[in-house]
């Protein structure tokens, strides 16, 4: 029998709260973090919404060596490796190095970053850029400096699978526990939201251009146009279920199963793979449908792959079968972090007794879900997560109560 | 339980100086280099103006209009080594469950081409801050999320299994080999397409490394400016290319009787968790991932018969490998043969780990050992058997290959030959 994996610490930086307790009153109150662009003038642009994280000055978690050298996501996804250690009460320098990996989930690296050389480069000259572009945007940035701050010198890696990669950082940091190392840190905080990023974001022809906030990103609903990038995500450390028991830690629950297709080739003519990758899940976990709780989906808020992830979830848990979620409404699509926010908010939901509503949205019956659209107090003990990115990818987390 | 093995059935590889394994092969073993002064714009503002490029035209490597337009370069070299590694292997692919085929993809930069070049025309070469996107590519967002790469061989292979990128830095290569046999081992994929690919000769890539001075400035004599372990070596050649392997469970292989070029008997990454560009002088991390890979693998460094080396040609790189190799093997260190291609290929970042496990794989089927080209006056200090100037024939049945990249990642792998016996 393999080794159980569980959740010991969360660290969360969310648009609508930063930090955990923060994100989840937010989230539990409905209360949505999306609104009109600051960090650039986003006028001139047809979408102007976006999910920032709010009141986060670097400064005040990061020394000032750090600072020149990490781009906005980045110094983000440390505070929340550092809050996820304090979380489950572990403290790193205790530990020897080779028995924590690092494991994150990245969509386009330290873009902001990038973005200001390439200016530099282009404006100014080579001897501009900066000594630390060569390694501030590539997008192992994050899991390179979580390992250097925290001593973590297990077995690790970035993943890139667009906004399903967070839940494949997740597979493979249980790999890694699985396979003997005893603590992982894992997970995805990402975030694009500089003028380039924002000009790729629209290249994707997914993004909303509705006119005001509350009706930017409407999943599962007839008036869906697009989605609204966020920024922010979430981190965890995992640890082997006994070892944790024993050291006496606080247990949010079981990463139970995984599992990760691929959809076929545009014009195949070959069903998409999204419902085999649920099954893998589920079987992965030893549980059958009834036995899931919740599913947090993955909510693209395009019509036709709206569509396809319904069906998808009515053909394995039949029609209403099961109630379905999508608190990133209140957050917008956060690209690698946005699954694993997703199982934050489903091992809070298991801790509270509560399933976290989607907000804004009247769900269209058409695609027969039972839409979670206000918070409900049926305690779940276990949930699905679904994420999905740009070209095919299909990725699925089932966690459950380790009670 | 015995665990499942995982065989190499078949290579796919885009090389400076070769593309195809039988040119990549001749290149490595007459000794010959690839590096120049770069073509592909004109670097005249660089400190270091050398590269090795790959003289690559998509469109005769099967590529249509629209796979050109919408893929970066380091896309399209990981299509077609992709589809070269499935052609190599015989497998057909029609006859395997499409979903127990999952791809793995190395890339450290992913599509930095394209990403350049469409920033220059959005921002008018940076006067504008706000980005015009009337001017971008609809093809922009495959750019921006290099995870596109991975869909264009998931696509260009049938694959319906899972598909990711795997991007550690300078170590991506070998580490997404690592990813692909650990999905075989656990037993969700019975095919691995996996490997490395990036193609990032660009301004932008040039300039980043210029900053750090981690480039050789040996402008003057470009086809002999990547010295690994050579005294007057003062920096790497930035260069391109991709590898793809067929890795197949090896009872799966056997039964439709495939030919194995190796097994890929060991793995381990380890991070040193002390600096993203620096090394600390002791080895100590790449020493623990030999051990560990050796360990998994079942061989001792007595074993052990030859180490391609990461050999970057900075001094720390070099000496920091030097020492790993005396931790982790001891006295055999001085007796194994050890070379680094990358004085002949240059360093081409996520794609390297891969192409460095293509040339093990070669050396240990043809019993030939690629050199270390330029390696004239050893570093005093790099005191190994780095096989100089000149292949070497040696029968070999257990090659060691490692890499060690930004972000403090250290990996090795173990090969060996499908017949060895221990």
């Amino acid at each position: 029998m393999k080794p159980s994996t569980v959740v010991t610490g969360i660290g969360v930086t969310a648009p609508n709260g930063l930090g955990t307790k923060a994100y989840w009153a937010a989230t539990l109150e409905a209360t949505s973090g999306i609104d009109r662009i600051t960090r650039f003038d986003p006028s001139r642009y047809p979408a102007r919404f976006a999910g920032e994280v709010p009141g986060f000055v670097a400064k005040e978690h990061l020394s000032s060596r750090l600072l020149p050298q990490t781009d906005h996501m980045t110094r983000l996804a440390l505070v929340a490796a550092d809050w996820a250690f304090a979380d489950a009460g572990v403290q790193p320098d205790q530990l020897d190095g080779y028995d924590m990996s690092v494991v994150t989930a990245s969509s386009a690296g330290g873009f902001e970053f990038g973005e200001r050389e390439l200016q530099a480069l282009w404006s100014k000259g080579s001897k501009y850029v900066s000594a630390y572009q060569s390694f501030a945007w590539f997008y192992a940035v994050n899991t390179g400096q979580i390992s250097i701050r925290n001593g973590m010198q297990g077995p690790s890696a970035a993943l890139v699978s667009d906004h399903a990669g967070g839940l494949d950082a997740i597979g493979q940091a249980r790999r890694q526990i699985r396979k003997g190392t005893p603590l992982a840190l894992t997970g995805g905080v990402d975030g694009s939201i500089s003028p380039y990023g924002w000009i790729s974001h629209l290249a994707s022809g997914r993004i909303s251009t509705a006119e005001t906030p509350d009706r930017a990103y409407l999943p599962f609903d007839a008036a869906a146009s697009g989605y609204v990038p966020g920024e922010g995500g979430a981190l965890f450390v995992l640890e082997e279920a006994n070892a944790a028991r024993k050291r006496g830690a606080e247990i949010y629950g079981e990463i139970a199963g995984y599992a990760s297709t691929f959809d076929p080739r545009p014009g195949s003519g070959r069903p998409p793979a999204l419902k085999r990758a649920i099954t893998l899940a589920l079987q992965d976990a030893g549980m059958a449908p009834q036995d899931i709780d919740v599913v947090f989906a993955d909510a693209v808020a395009v019509p036709e792959l709206d569509r396809l992830e319904a069906e998808a979830i009515t053909e394995v848990f039949g029609p209403r079968g099961v109630p379905v979620t999508a608190p990133k409404t209140m957050t917008g699509r956060l690209y690698a972090g946005a699954a694993p926010l997703d199982v934050a908010a489903a091992l809070l939901a298991i801790r509270d007794g509560v399933l976290p509503p989607t907000v804004h949205i009247e769900p269209d019956d058409g695609y027969q879900l039972d839409v979670v659209t206000g918070i409900r107090t049926t305690p779940p003990r276990s949930a699905l997560v679904i994420a999905r990115g740009y070209g095919g990818f299909n990725s699925a987390v089932v966690v459950r109560s380790a009670r | 339980m015995t665990r499942r093995e995982v065989a190499i059935t078949g290579i796919g590889v885009v090389s400076p100086g070769g593309i195809g394994v039988p040119e990549f092969w001749s290149l490595l073993t007459e000794g010959r280099t690839a590096t120049r002064l770069v073509t592909s714009f004109d670097p005249a503002q660089f400190r270091s103006r050398i590269a090795a490029e790959a003289d690559f035209d998509p469109a005769e490597h099967g590529l249509g209009p629209q796979e050109i337009q919408r893929m970066d370069r380091a896309a399209q070299f990981g299509v077609v080594t992709a589809r070269e590694a499935v052609r190599r292997s015989g497998l057909d692919v029609s006859t395997v469950d499409p979903g127990r085929i999952a791809v793995s993809v190395g890339s450290a930069i992913g599509a930095s081409i394209g990403l350049e070049e469409e920033y220059r025309v959005a921002s008018d070469d940076g006067k504008l801050d706000l980005l015009d996107e009337n001017y971008a590519s609809k093809h922009l967002y495959n750019f921006f999320v290099p995870s596109s790469i991975v869909a264009e061989v998931a696509w260009a292979v049938g694959a319906e299994g899972h598909a990711t990128m795997v991007s550690d830095g300078c170590t991506s290569g070998v580490d997404a080999v690592g990813y692909g046999c650990e999905l075989i081992r656990e037993g969700s994929a019975d095919v691995v397409i996996a490997g490395g690919t990036d193609a990032p000769i660009t301004p932008i890539t040039l300039a980043c490394f210029d900053a750090i001075k981690a480039t050789t400035p040996r402008n003057d004599d470009p086809e002999h400016a990547s010295r690994p372990f050579d005294a007057s070596r003062n920096g790497f050649v930035l260069g391109e290319g991709a590898a793809m392997f067929a890795l197949e469970d090896l009872e799966h292989a056997r039964q439709r009787g495939a030919h194995i070029h190796a097994v890929i008997s060991g793995f381990a990454g380890r991070c040193n968790a002390y600096h993203m560009t620096g090394l600390k002088t002791d080895g100590r991390e790449m020493a623990e991932a030999i051990r560990v890979a050796m360990d998994e693998a079942r061989v001792n460094p007595e074993d052990i018969q030859y180490i391609n080396a990461h050999g970057s040609g900075t001094k720390q790189n070099d000496r920091h490998e030097t020492a790993a190799f005396k931790r982790s093997l001891g006295e055999q260190a001085y007796r194994i043969p050890v070379s680094s291609i990358k004085s002949m290929i240059g360093h081409s970042l996520g794609a390297i780990g891969a192409i460095e496990v293509a040339a093990s794989v070669l050396a240990l089927e043809h019993d030939v050992l690629p050199p270390t080209a330029n390696l004239h006056t050893p570093d005093p200090e790099c005191d190994l058997d780095y096989i100089p100037v000149t292949a070497r024939e040696q029968d070999t049945d257990t090659v060691l290959t490692v890499a060690s990249g930004f972000g403090g990642f250290q990996s090795a792998m173990v090969l060996t030959a499908p017949g060895a016996s221990r």
